[in-house]
C-alpha cells in the first residue's frame, strides 16, 4: 500500500511538470512580459521607461529561459522560468502583481471557502441519496416518471438562474438572510444559509438522476434477488443491500472532489461576496493579476492530482475486492 | 448587387458542420444498419417534440448566420459601395425589431418609458412624466387604451397566420395528399409523427403570434439603451448554438485520431497520449479557460490592427472560446475512445484484418473508426446543454464572449445588477433564462432519447 501510494505520488511529478511548462508557455511565451506591462500600465502610449520599471518592480525584468549575464549556477536560477515557474513546485507562491503575498492569501482564504462548500457537498449528498432512494422505491412509477422529468427540468436550469433567483427571493424579497457578505466567528451562518441552500437546490437534478440510475443498476443484480426470494421486505432490501453497494460509486464520486473543496465554487462565491479563494481568483482574473492565475492553475492541478489519488485508496477501504500492489 | 456577402470564420465552420451532417445523412440512408438507431429515436415521442424544438432554434441560428455587408445607397448609379457593417439575413427579417429603439428601460408590452422624465410641454411648461414610448403600442391612442384587447386580437391573427403556414408546410410535405395528412395528424401511422407535427403546430403558432405582437409591441420590454429585448434573446440564440456545436467539432479530430491511435497502438504511443490528456484534465476547466482568456485579450489589445472590423474581433474571440472549450473537453471523449479501441483491437475482424496483413492506417479507417462513431455521437450530444450553460457563466466572469456579441451570459451579466432597482426590472434576465432554458431541456430530453438508441448496452438491457 505506502508503495503503491509513494509510485503514484511519483507519477504525479511529471504530470505537474506538464501543467508547470503549460502555463510558462501561456503566461510568458506566448504573450512576452513587455506585452502584459503594457496591458497593466493601459494602451499604446507607454513609455520603454515605464515599462521596464514595472517589469523590475515585479521580476519580470530577467531573462526566460537563460540569463547569460549571470555566472554558474546562477544562469539558470535567476530567470523568470525558476524565479516564477519552478518555485511553484515548493508552493512558494511568490507575491502578486499588486505586491501582495499569494500564499499568505490563499492560507486565509480557504477557509471561508471550506465552511461553503463542506455543507453544500453534506447536505446535497443526503439530500440526493434521500431522493433517489424515494425514486428507486417507487420505481416505475408516476412518481418515479414525474420525478425523473422535474429532474432534467432541473439540469436544464442554468445556475446563474439558481443564484440570482435565490438571492432574490430569499434575500430580498423576504428579507430572511443578508444577500452577500461574509462574518467571522459564529455570526457567519448568517451569511452561509443562503449559498448552501442554493448550491444544493443546483445540484438536485443532475445529483438525484444520477444516483437513481446507480441504485437501479445494482437492484437488478442477482444478490438482490436472492434477498427477495428468502423473504426481506422491498425497504429492507433497499437499505441493508442495495444502499450499501451503491454507496461505493457514490463515495468515491465525493472523494474526487474533496481536495477541490479548498478552491470553492467561483460563481457562488463572488455572488455572494464571499472572501474565499474562487472569490480570489474571480477577482484576480478581473484584475488581469497573472500570479495568482497562475498560482491557481498550478494549486488545482495539484489538488486535483491528491483527489484521484485519494479515490483509488478509498476504493480499497469500501471495496474489499480492490487490491493495489 | 445590393449586398456582398460575408463569410467570418464561425459561419465558415458552420457550413462545414452542415456539409458534414449531409454526408451523414446520405451516408446514413443508404446503409440500413446505420439507419436502425434512428429509426428508434423517431419511435421516441420525446424525442421527436424535443427535436422539433431544438430545429426551430437552428433555423433561427442559420438564419443569423448568412452574413452580408449591405450596399450604401443602394439607388445610386456608379460603382457599389459597401457599407462596414455586417448584417445577417434574420437582421433583415426582424427588420423594425432591430431598428425600433427606445430611450430606455421599459416593461414588456408597456406603452410607457419605465422611469420618469422631463418632458416639455409645447407650451414651455416642463413636467415629471412617464413618456410615451416611440414605437411600443404606437398605433393606440396616448394613454395606451385598448391595449387588451388589442393584444389578444392581434396575438390570435398572429398564431391564426402560423397555424395556416404550418398546414401548408405539413402539406407540402405529404406531397400535396389530404389523405395522408389526415392519417399522420390522427397518429395512425407506423412512426408516431404525429407528436412532432403537434408539436411543431404549438411553436410555430406561438412563435407567429409572438412575432405579431413584435411589431406593436416590445414584447419582452426594452434594455438599458432601449434596444429590444425579444430581438437580442433571438439574435443570442446563434451564439448558443455555436458554442454547443463547435466546441465539438473542434475539438473532434484531434479526440478522435488521439484517442483511436492510443487504445490500437499501444505501448508508447498510448503513455505519451495518456500523459497529455492526464495533464490537460488536471488543470481546472474554469481556470485554464479564464487563463486563455486573458493572454488572448492581452493579444487583441496588443494587436488591434489586425482585425479589419468590431464584428470580426469578436467572432474570432467566439471562435477562439470554442477552440479553448474543447482544449478542456476533449479529454473525456479521448478517454472513452481509448477504452473502446482497446476493445476492439482484440475483437476477431480487427485481428483477422492484421493476419492478412492489412495495413494499421486501413484497419484504423475501415474497421475502428465506424465501430466507434456511436460513442463519438453520444457524446456530441450530450454535451451540448452543458456548453450552452457554460457560456452563460464564462460570460458571466468576463471570460466569455466578447461583451459586443448577443449573447445570454451578456443579457444576463448586464441586467443583474437591475434586480436592485425598485421596481425590479427582470424582463431581460427571465428573457435569457427562459430561451436558454427552452434549448437546454430539449437538447437534454433529445440526447437521453439518443443516448438510449445508440449504446448497445443499454440495448441488451431492454
Amino acid at each position: 500500500m505506502t508503495a503503491y501510494i509513494i509510485r503514484r505520488l511519483l507519477y504525479a511529478l511529471p504530470i505537474l511538470i506538464g501543467v508547470n511548462a503549460l502555463t510558462f508557455v501561456l503566461f510568458f511565451v506566448v504573450n512576452s512580459p513587455d506585452d502584459m506591462a503594457r496591458m497593466h500600465l493601459g494602451g499604446k502610449r507607454v513609455t520603454d521607461q515605464a515599462i521596464l520599471a514595472w517589469k523590475e518592480d515585479h521580476g519580470y525584468d530577467k531573462p526566460l529561459l537563460i540569463n547569460q549575464s549571470r555566472e554558474g549556477s546562477a544562469q539558470l536560477t535567476d530567470t523568470i522560468l525558476f524565479e516564477k515557474s519552478l518555485r511553484l513546485f515548493v508552493f512558494d507562491f511568490g507575491q502578486s502583481d499588486n505586491g501582495r503575498d499569494i500564499s499568505h492569501d490563499i492560507s486565509q482564504r480557504m477557509w471561508p471557502s471550506l465552511a461553503i462548500a463542506v455543507p453544500t457537498l453534506l447536505v446535497g449528498l443526503a439530500v440526493n441519496i434521500t431522493f433517489a432512494l424515494l425514486l428507486a422505491f417507487f420505481r416505475a412509477s408516476y412518481l418515479d416518471f414525474w420525478g425523473v422529468v422535474i429532474c432534467v427540468g432541473m439540469m436544464s436550469i442554468s445556475s446563474l438562474f439558481y443564484i440570482i433567483g435565490g438571492q432574490f427571493l430569499v434575500g430580498k424579497l423576504l428579507n430572511l438572510v443578508p444577500i452577500s457578505g461574509y462574518d467571522t466567528g459564529v455570526h457567519a451562518w448568517k451569511f452561509m444559509v443562503l449559498p448552501v441552500i442554493v448550491g444544493v437546490i443546483g445540484g438536485i437534478g443532475s445529483g438525484t438522476r444520477w444516483y437513481r440510475t446507480l441504485f437501479l443498476e445494482e437492484i437488478q443484480r442477482d444478490y438482490v434477488r436472492s434477498a427477495r426470494a428468502k423473504g426481506l421486505s422491498e425497504h429492507l432490501v433497499l437499505f441493508r443491500h442495495v444502499l450499501r453497494n451503491a454507496l461505493i460509486p457514490i463515495l468515491t464520486g465525493v472523494v474526487v472532489v474533496l481536495p477541490m473543496l479548498f478552491i470553492g465554487s467561483l460563481l457562488t462565491e463572488s455572488f455572494f461576496g464571499i472572501p474565499g479563494l474562487g472569490s480570489y481568483t474571480i477577482e484576480a482574473i478581473s484584475n488581469q493579476d497573472f500570479a495568482i492565475v497562475r498560482a491557481m492553475v498550478f494549486l488545482g492541478a495539484v489538488l486535483y492530482i491528491i483527489g484521484l489519488l485519494l479515490t483509488d485508496i478509498s476504493y480499497t477501504i469500501a471495496d474489499p475486492r480492490v487490491r493495489l500492489d | 448587387m445590393s449586398f456582398q456577402p460575408v463569410i467570418l470564420w464561425t459561419d465558415a465552420l458552420v457550413y462545414l458542420l452542415l456539409l458534414l451532417i449531409a454526408v451523414t445523412i446520405w451516408h446514413t440512408r443508404r446503409h440500413e444498419h446505420l439507419l436502425q438507431p434512428w429509426r428508434r429515436v423517431s419511435a421516441s415521442r420525446t424525442g421527436q417534440a424535443a427535436l422539433v424544438v431544438l430545429l426551430f432554434y437552428v433555423i433561427i441560428g442559420l438564419l443569423d448566420t448568412l452574413h452580408f455587408n449591405p450596399r450604401v445607397d443602394p439607388g445610386a448609379p456608379g460603382d457599389a459601395v459597401y457599407s462596414t457593417e455586417v448584417l445577417s439575413v434574420f437582421d433583415v427579417i426582424a427588420g423594425p425589431l432591430r431598428t425600433e429603439r427606445e430611450t430606455t428601460y421599459s416593461a414588456p408590452f408597456a406603452t410607457h418609458l419605465f422611469s420618469k422624465k422631463t418632458v416639455y410641454r409645447p407650451d414651455g411648461s416642463a413636467v415629471r412624466e412617464y413618456p410615451r414610448l416611440r414605437y411600443g403600442g404606437s398605433h393606440l391612442d396616448e394613454h395606451g387604451n385598448g391595449k387588451l384587447a388589442d393584444i389578444v386580437a392581434k396575438g390570435a391573427l398572429g398564431a391564426l397566420q402560423g397555424a395556416l403556414v404550418w398546414l401548408v408546410l405539413l402539406l407540402v410535405l405529404c406531397l400535396m395528399q389530404p389523405a395522408r395528412l389526415l392519417r399522420l395528424l390522427s397518429g395512425r401511422t407506423p412512426t408516431p409523427w404525429h407528436v412532432g407535427a403537434w408539436t411543431a403546430l404549438v411553436v410555430v403558432a406561438v412563435f407567429a403570434a409572438l412575432w405579431e405582437l413584435s411589431e406593436h409591441y416590445h414584447i419582452l420590454g426594452t434594455g438599458k439603451v432601449g434596444e429590444d429585448v425579444f430581438f437580442q434573446a433571438l439574435k443570442s440564440i446563434r451564439t448558443g448554438l455555436i458554442i454547443g456545436t463547435l466546441t465539438t467539432l473542434v475539438m473532434l479530430p484531434a479526440a478522435l485520431l488521439l484517442g483511436i491511435m492510443a487504445g490500437y497502438f499501444r505501448g508508447w504511443v498510448d503513455d505519451v497520449i495518456q500523459y497529455l490528456y492526464t495533464t490537460l484534465n488536471s488543470i481546472p476547466g474554469v481556470l485554464l479557460i479564464a487563463a486563455a482568456i486573458l493572454m488572448m485579450q492581452i493579444y487583441m489589445s496588443n494587436h488591434a490592427e489586425q482585425f479589419s472590423s468590431l464584428t470580426e474581433r469578436a467572432d474570432l474571440r467566439l471562435l477562439f472560446l470554442c477552440l479553448i472549450l474543447g482544449v478542456t473537453s476533449w479529454t473525456s471523449l479521448c478517454r472513452l475512445l481509448r477504452g473502446e479501441a482497446l476493445k476492439l483491437r482484440e475483437l476477431d475482424y480487427v485481428v483477422a484484418a492484421r493476419a492478412f496483413g492489412v495495413a494499421d492506417f486501413r484497419i484504423l479507417l475501415r474497421h475502428v473508426l465506424p465501430n466507434v462513431m456511436h460513442i463519438v455521437l453520444i457524446t456530441i450530444v450530450l454535451d451540448f446543454s452543458g456548453l450552452v450553460l457554460a457560456e452563460a457563466v464564462l460570460s458571466y466572469i468576463n471570460i466569455g464572449v466578447d461583451p459586443a456579441t448577443n449573447s445570454w451570459g451578456n443579457m444576463i451579466n448586464g441586467a443583474r445588477l437591475e434586480l436592485a432597482r425598485e421596481p425590479v426590472v427582470w424582463w431581460s434576465l427571465i428573457a435569457a433564462f427562459g430561451f436558454m432554458f427552452t434549448l437546454v431541456l430539449a437538447a437534454n430530453l433529445f440526447s437521453d432519447v439518443v443516448r438510449d438508441a445508440f449504446d448497445p448496452r443499454l440495448r441488451q438491457q431492454r
